[in-house]
């Protein structure tokens, strides 16, 4: 009968002349909850608590009619079993009618002439948002693309972003008006930010791949180097960057030269040795997990052709080990993204600064300031890893 | 083994004895500490703030434990299959949101304290749970399952008797991952006023005392240790109970 234990699904029956989608019924609560509720919230000035507005009243009436008419119409077809071929633009084509519509209700609810009201997106927006992103996620699980073109739809979603940032769509909005007033605060924390990151993952690359080479090889070494890695990744992140300010303090007082080159107990240094402890763990261990795949009749294959050690390393053993220690990479490169906003609380930098910031001063519009930018780089960098790792294991695959 | 069971039982009396009289060790973080100031931390109860923040982490694990054990089940139903993919796109999605943020973002919706932490912790523990619970279910083998609607099971009873039992230990590994995440996690939760050991070392930070990150770092460290072992332990025990009743 059935063949496997998750696949039972039930053959469709047209006893009932309307069949409904589960997740569109689910889109549809959330719709009808996001419409009642405040669409967008407009406050006197940064800080004080504001007043919350409606669909209706946070747009012009064309705008307001446009929104509802383009989210009635795609919970619609969200609700009825319509081809996925449907539901993924219907889905992408909503996504950006809330985009674009953001700004306009900033634009509206903004008196002229006033610099001090800031207008933000209430929890009507963002719960219209994630039920859209929901049925364009789904579709999107559904069409199962391939590598390239998820790239290529990572692509044109900064595009899009981009194009709306640059064309001033959204400046009405509070959180432009907090980057608009730190804009080269801004471009220079977000450089440090992905110098922390990418510097601490070239870095656990460098000394991490010859690492698990060596506990893949020397079977002695493996236990300890593990273990240690294991243990370091134990120690809160808050913790590892302040402990790590007293040994730097000591190497900038004491080794010529290391002042001279940005070593100090207080501020980066600190926060990129601790992201490099942090990212050893998965690059070594995936690699000690992808050299151990190798299968035995390629290892000896290549023996019996006469290749030296180091051949047989370069061309045969990291070739096929290649997916797996891009998956610990993956995992080094987003956690390090998320991770280095903590950098701020040892005067590391980054965009964590924005987010620390903005807890202080209760601005949460500078907490979405340095957050929203953080997720999404993370988010992309999860999305480029996974296709290069999909890639690969093809490639692999097939030669 | 053996050794590693020391260790262990003297790490573990060596925290409570630090809790409990932290000052017999004033001697060894006064190492870290600047000329007069502070060697242990002196705005709180150090015992109160560890086991705050182990109520936090174990609250926000058992809540995220049943909904990832709840939601794996139903999508894994033949009712609930249609969420399958959907549910695998959100956990990846939902692991690329740094923790910092989640909290920040959950303090405009309700306040400081406790609160945002425990929000944080528990999407934090859903993904590993769900993610485990997800693998367990769906790899169960054949010819078990096949027995199980041969002896004519209903589908509650093959779940609890033979889906559940069998997918155990993977599910259990998720909620080990959870934990060790979020004895970490809670920590971050301190920047939006939790109370847990996190205080501990962002005192330390604001006040340039590296004794306060020194023994608040620890002590977070060696529970997670200890915790981790505990429970990999509980792991092994469950592992062998279903090789024993397995009939192969």
């Amino acid at each position: 009968m059935a063949d496997t234990v998750a696949d039972g699904a039930p053959q469709r029956r047209l006893s009932w002349p309307l069949q409904f989608d589960k997740l569109g019924v689910v889109i549809a609560v959330l719709t009808g909850f996001a419409l009642v509720a405040p669409f967008a919230t407009m406050r006197a000035n940064r800080i004080v608590a504001g007043e919350a507005m409606g669909v209706v009243a946070s747009l012009p009436v064309w705008a307001a009619a446009m929104l509802l008419a383009s989210v009635l119409a795609t919970t619609i077809i969200a609700i009825l079993r319509t081809p996925t071929a449907l539901r993924f633009p219907a889905g992408i084509a909503t996504l950006a009618v809330l985009a674009i519509l953001i700004g306009v209700a900033g634009e509206h609810l903004t008196p002229d002439d006033n610099n001090y009201a800031r207008v933000s997106p209430a929890y009507g927006f963002w719960l219209l948002l994630f039920a859209f992103a929901l049925l364009t996620t789904d579709a999107m699980a559904r069409l199962k693309l391939g590598p390239l073109a998820r790239i290529g739809m990572l692509g044109l979603t900064a595009l899009a972003v981009g194009l709306l940032l640059v064309s001033g769509q959204w400046d009405s909005l509070s959180i432009m008006k907090e980057y608009s007033s730190r804009a080269e605060t801004f471009s220079s924390e977000l450089i440090r930010h992905l110098l922390l990151a990418f510097g601490s993952l070239a870095a656990a690359v460098l000394v991490g791949l010859p690492l698990g080479i060596a506990a893949h090889r020397i079977a002695r070494v493996r236990a300890p180097v593990l273990n240690v890695l294991n243990i370091i990744q134990t120690i809160p992140s808050i913790a590892l960057f302040g402990i790590l300010i007293a040994p730097l303090a000591w190497i900038a007082a004491n080794v010529p030269g290391a002042a001279a080159i940005g070593i100090r107990g207080i501020g980066a240094a600190p926060a990129f040795v601790a992201l490099f402890l942090y990212s050893l763990l998965p690059v070594v261990a995936n690699t000690v997990v992808g050299l151990a795949g190798v299968p035995r009749q390629a290892n000896d294959a290549a023996r019996g052709m006469g290749m030296t050690d180091r051949q047989r390393l370069a061309k045969v053993e990291f070739p096929l080990a290649f997916p797996v220690i891009l998956t610990g990479i993956r995992i080094v490169l987003v956690q390090n993204i998320g991770m280095a906003t903590i950098a701020a609380l040892i005067g590391g930098g980054g965009l964590g600064v924005f987010v620390f910031q903005g807890i202080g001063q209760t601005a949460m519009d500078l907490v979405l300031l340095g957050a929203l930018p953080t997720v999404a780089m993370a988010f992309a960098a999860a999305v480029v890893l996974d296709a290069i790792i999909e890639m690969t294991e093809r490639r692999g695959r097939t030669s | 083994m053996k050794a590693g069971t020391i260790i262990r039982v003297i790490a573990f009396a060596l925290l409570v004895a630090f809790l409990v009289q932290p000052y017999w060790f004033e001697p060894f973080f006064a190492l870290f500490a600047n000329d007069g100031a502070p060697a242990i931390y002196n705005q709180g109860d150090l015992l109160t703030l560890t086991l705050l923040h182990l109520q936090i982490v174990f609250a926000a694990t058992v809540a995220a434990m049943i909904v990832a054990v709840g939601l794996a089940i139903l999508v894994t139903r033949p009712s609930g299959s249609e969420f399958l993919p959907l549910s695998r796109s959100l956990v990846n999605i939902g692991q690329t949101f740094p923790p910092v943020a989640v909290l920040a973002l959950a303090v405009p919706a309700v306040g400081f304290g406790a609160k945002p932490t425990l929000i944080a912790l528990f999407l934090y523990g859903l993904l590993p749970i769900f993610e485990n619970a997800l693998t367990g279910l769906t790899t169960l083998p054949k010819p078990v399952v096949e027995a199980s609607r041969g002896m004519g099971m209903t589908s509650l009873q093959r779940l609890r008797k033979v889906e559940l039992p069998l997918a155990a230990p993977v599910i259990l590994a998720g909620i080990r991952l959870s934990v060790t995440i979020g004895l970490a996690t809670a920590t971050i939760g301190s920047t939006v006023a939790a109370k847990t050991l996190g205080e501990v070392i962002i005192a330390g930070l604001n006040s340039n005392n590296l004794a306060f990150v020194v023994q608040g770092g620890l002590v977070v460290a060696v529970l997670a240790v200890l915790i981790y072992d505990l429970l990999s332990a509980l792991e092994r025990m469950i592992a062998r109970r279903m090789g024993r009743g397995e009939p192969a």
